[in-house]
């Protein structure tokens, strides 16, 4: 799938939910099937700063593309970080550093979080970001 | 008076969130205002409007008398024996910092020890810290117990000659539990230490009387307690301000001014630079009315212990749920809650419930101290006024197991 098709299939998800307490279920399915982060990987340089919760994101970079894993003490938040992963994960650093995220507006993601989850929200869409922007050419 | 009137007078509970009745359940940060104290704000604003003290002008006079009316009516409220111990500031945070840079001015030197306790709210600890920096001084720590009981047999210990100021809260702010002032001040004061109380959120379930408590300062928040944001109060003991110097200077707070040298204003003017809090501060006199209410309706009363003994009973007794803050007798608990839900993260719930209508504070409720000592990174904390509804104690606890299910 290309960049903007895992988009349109996450915009096409969470449009399923009219309800937010059901949009916040299905984060919370994405949050429980993320696969088991190392523990050994939950380190102080791989907390994302500016969650109130505690989150962990690690990148590889493997042939060219970068590939992300992640953790998060709090399920829903892991479910968030999940739903980016999905998306940024397997692509090269230059596509993900250009990109906007204007898809989070368009799933009304951050809107609908607490401020300090909003922010939190924030932190890791930069975190990506300055990874890949670390890592491109 | 039923709840229910008593919520009439709440125009912002009628509010709703996500299209679902709001569940106010965050009253310890903040609590609500009625439409008197809505209405005195505003009458001041309309009818009152002018700077304090300084003008012969019939408005100036109007107002002053509106901000030392409100003065009068705190100092009966906490039953202080003269007005002038009575210090208005934006808040109990303020007042905190007052004492530590003033008290710390005439009081504390190299070597000196200052004691707070391992429940303090960050207001109540980082003013200290702060001064003990300033003067090369020392912080002690009185510690809690596994119940969050202060551990009051280890105050004598922690006394020397070098003690300068003990500082503890009346009601911990995560675990709701009336600490023994009394008690505290009477050994501090066998030992020549004077005592801070920060009364935040003890001003709000507890009727104060400073002179029985015998403590040396109180402070307290009007957000709390109906009253309009940035009104807050210092008490101190007459004597011990006036041996403090003044903490900021600037208008209203001078005798005279002269390049050579400026004196001081007599209490409380001298603790209070600067335009004060003009139209705010008259708005305590009709929140501390119906705090008094609150206190004394039997059927208010009986409302919140109904509300408190019911949610207790629930958290307590709730396999998944480890609440904190359970003292020896029930009658020093206040109806504030904090708890974890095992294998559900404190901050989840907060969102969810929050999704249902109801306001909760998750986190470290700005006491990382005493979040180390429990062992845990946050809690959940649901805090009842008297103007909840036991519907609403049950609402939430539906809710609350309703939001389990979601994530365990």
């Amino acid at each position: 799938m290309t960049k903007e098709e895992r988009k349109n299939k996450v915009i096409e998800d969470f449009s399923l939910y009219d309800e937010w307490l059901d949009r916040y279920e299905y984060l919370i399915e994405l949050g429980k099937a993320l696969e088991p982060f190392p523990e050994e990987k939950k380190t102080e340089d791989r907390l994302i700063k500016g969650c109130q919760s505690r989150v962990w994101l690690d990148a590889e970079l493997r042939d060219g593309l970068l590939w992300f894993t992640a953790d998060s003490d709090a399920i829903i938040t892991k479910g968030i970080i999940s739903l980016l992963i999905s998306v940024y994960s397997g692509l090269t650093p230059e596509e993900i550093a250009d990109d906007d995220f204007a898809f989070i507006g368009e799933i009304g993601l951050k809107e609908n979080l607490s401020p300090t989850r909003a922010n939190g929200l924030v932190s890791m869409i930069n975190t990506i970001k300055e990874i890949s922007r670390l890592r491109s050419k | 008076m039923k709840p229910q009137q008593l919520r009439e007078q709440f125009p912002v509970l009628d509010t709703k969130v996500y299209g679902k009745p709001l569940v106010y359940l965050d009253n310890a940060a903040t609590s609500q205002r009625p439409k008197s104290v809505v209405d005195a704000f505003v009458t001041s604003c309309n009818t009152a409007n002018s700077n304090l003290h300084r003008a012969v002008h019939k408005m100036a006079q109007d107002a002053t008398d509106a901000y030392e009316g409100a003065r009068r009516r705190v100092q009966e409220f906490i039953g202080a024996a003269h007005p002038e111990e009575i210090v208005f500031t934006s808040g109990a945070t303020a007042s905190i910092n007052l004492v530590a840079y003033s008290f710390g001015e005439a009081f504390v030197g190299e070597g000196d020890e200052i004691i707070v306790t391992e429940a303090e709210h960050h207001s109540n600890i980082v003013p200290w810290q702060l001064l003990c920096e300033r003067k090369k001084a020392t912080l002690k720590v009185l510690e809690v117990d596994d119940n969050g009981e202060l551990q009051i047999g280890h105050l004598r210990s922690l006394i020397t000659h070098n003690t300068r100021l003990m500082a503890v809260t009346h009601v911990s702010n995560v675990l709701g539990i009336e600490n023994p002032i009394r008690e505290i001040a009477q050994i501090c004061h066998e030992n020549g230490v004077p005592v801070l109380v920060d009364g935040a959120q003890g001003a709000v379930h507890r009727r104060v009387n400073v002179q029985e408590l015998d403590c040396d300062f109180y402070v307290f928040s009007g957000h709390k307690l109906f009253a309009a944001s940035g009104t807050g109060v210092l008490y101190g003991k007459r004597l011990l301000l006036d041996a403090m110097p003044p903490f900021m200077g600037g208008g209203e707070m001078i005798e005279t001014v002269k390049f050579t040298g400026s004196t001081w204003a007599k209490l409380p003017g001298k603790f209070e630079a600067g335009t004060q809090n003009i139209n705010a501060v008259p708005s305590l006199v009709p929140a501390l009315d119906l705090l008094d209410k609150c206190f004394s309706d039997a059927e208010l009363v009986e409302n919140q212990e109904n509300i408190k003994g019911y949610i207790y009973d629930y958290l307590d007794n709730h396999p998944r749920i480890t609440l904190y803050g359970c003292p020896a007798e029930m009658d020093r608990k206040v109806p504030l809650f904090s708890f974890k839900v095992e294998g559900a993260h404190h901050e989840d719930l907060a969102l969810i419930m929050d999704k249902m209508g109801i306001a909760l504070r998750s986190g470290q409720m700005c006491a990382e101290p005493l979040m180390d000592r429990l062992g845990v990174t946050g809690l959940l904390r649901a805090s009842f006024a008297p103007y909840n509804t036991m519907e609403e104690a049950e609402y939430f606890t539906q809710c609350l197991e309703k939001a389990i299910g979601m994530l365990v």
